[in-house]
């Protein structure tokens, strides 16, 4: 790892605005969406306050998660377009500031969630926030193409420590979903990394359209939708939910299913005419809302 | 160092402790508030 272009960063104590920026709040905003998802769903009362700390926390540790994520890879954000004038790259902050405000987020986080909620909701949480960090930003973004793929549990365990936050425990429901989310990110991230891939080329980052070829991407996002979708219909199958989650996971299922038919069957090689995979990109994300939106309806509604 | 710099220093220097108090001040009445719900839940 090479150290980033700094200026002003040096000298300059950093703005607070830059310093949330680090958090990547756009993020996070699903992360703490799927945390809330994750501690609504679970069976048993939960005390507001505790819960609104239990959400506070996962906000927290992925935010940390997400400091640390840029303080490692300033170098490689400097090189690509979309991540060229964040914090660090641009020289606004120092990589010292950057790492010092994000292990103290990450232990606060820690400590914050095992007093509002339990050992257990702690404990996953801190192993999230190193599992990003550790084993995907610093082991195997830079090594494989499969970075997405095992890096992709980072950001499913936000439901499961939700979950923990009010049982104390994990049970069969939390792990679907923490399932659906792992298997989720592949097509998502690989949906967009085909109309950015110049970027990841660039900067010398092994994403799977620069490894293996735009056509194999194209094949492997449709391989992996199938699993996603029999984790996303499973808790229906299971009766571990009622019918309202069990139509939308099939109609938003079954939506991704034709969107990724689409990009298998595209063979546009620019970007400008990868009109599929946008569409794909955008809504992978409307259906991890969908779904997960759905399940809390399901919980209270019904 | 410059005066213009001097001020922007300052300038942020100021604007950090007063988002530094506000969340402090926020995390007082948030431990505050789980050690009630605490007491509550356990009761």
């Amino acid at each position: 790892m090479t150290s980033a272009p700094l200026t002003h960063g040096d000298s300059l104590p950093a703005d607070w605005r830059d310093l949330l920026a680090l958090t990547k709040p756009r993020v996070m905003s699903l992360v703490v969406f799927t945390g809330l998802c994750g501690l609504l769903a679970a069976p048993g009362p939960v005390h507001p306050v505790l819960g609104f700390a239990a959400v506070l926390c996962i906000a927290l540790g992925a935010g940390a998660a997400g400091a640390l994520n840029q303080w490692y890879e300033a170098d490689l954000d400097a090189k690509m377009k979309r991540t060229a004038n964040r914090p660090l790259p641009a020289g606004r902050m120092s990589r010292q500031t950057a790492l010092h405000f994000g292990v103290g987020l990450a232990v606060f986080s820690v400590i914050l969630m095992d007093l509002a909620a339990n050992h257990l909701a702690a404990a996953v949480l801190a192993i999230s926030i190193l599992f990003y960090v550790l084993v995907y930003t610093v082991w195997l973004k830079r090594r494989t193409a499969q970075n997405i793929v095992i890096g992709g549990a980072a950001g499913a365990f936000p439901p499961l420590i939700g979950w923990a936050a009010v049982t104390g425990d994990v049970s069969t429901l939390p792990i679907l979903l923490f399932a659906i989310i792992f298997l989720w990110t592949p097509p998502h991230f690989w949906a967009l990394s085909l109309f950015v891939r110049t970027d990841y080329a660039n900067a010398g980052v092994p994403m799977m359209p620069v490894v293996a070829g735009i056509e194999s991407t194209r094949r492997q996002i449709l391989v992996y939708t199938l699993p996603m979708i029999a984790a996303a219909v499973a808790p229906w199958l299971l009766d571990l939910t009622g019918w309202v989650y069990g139509i939308f996971s099939v109609i938003l299922s079954a939506i991704f299913l034709v969107l990724a038919f689409q990009v298998f069957a595209n063979k546009a090689s620019e970007p400008k005419a990868m009109g599929p995979e946008k569409r794909l990109f955008a809504f992978s994300i409307v259906y991890l809302f969908g779904l997960f939106a759905a399940l809390v309806v399901d919980r209270w509604l019904i | 160092m410059p005066l213009e710099e001097d001020e922007l220093i300052r300038k942020r220097q100021r604007e950090r402790s007063r988002v530094l108090a506000i969340l402090l001040g926020l995390f007082v009445v948030l431990m505050f508030a789980i050690t009630i719900a605490k007491m509550s839940v356990n009761r």
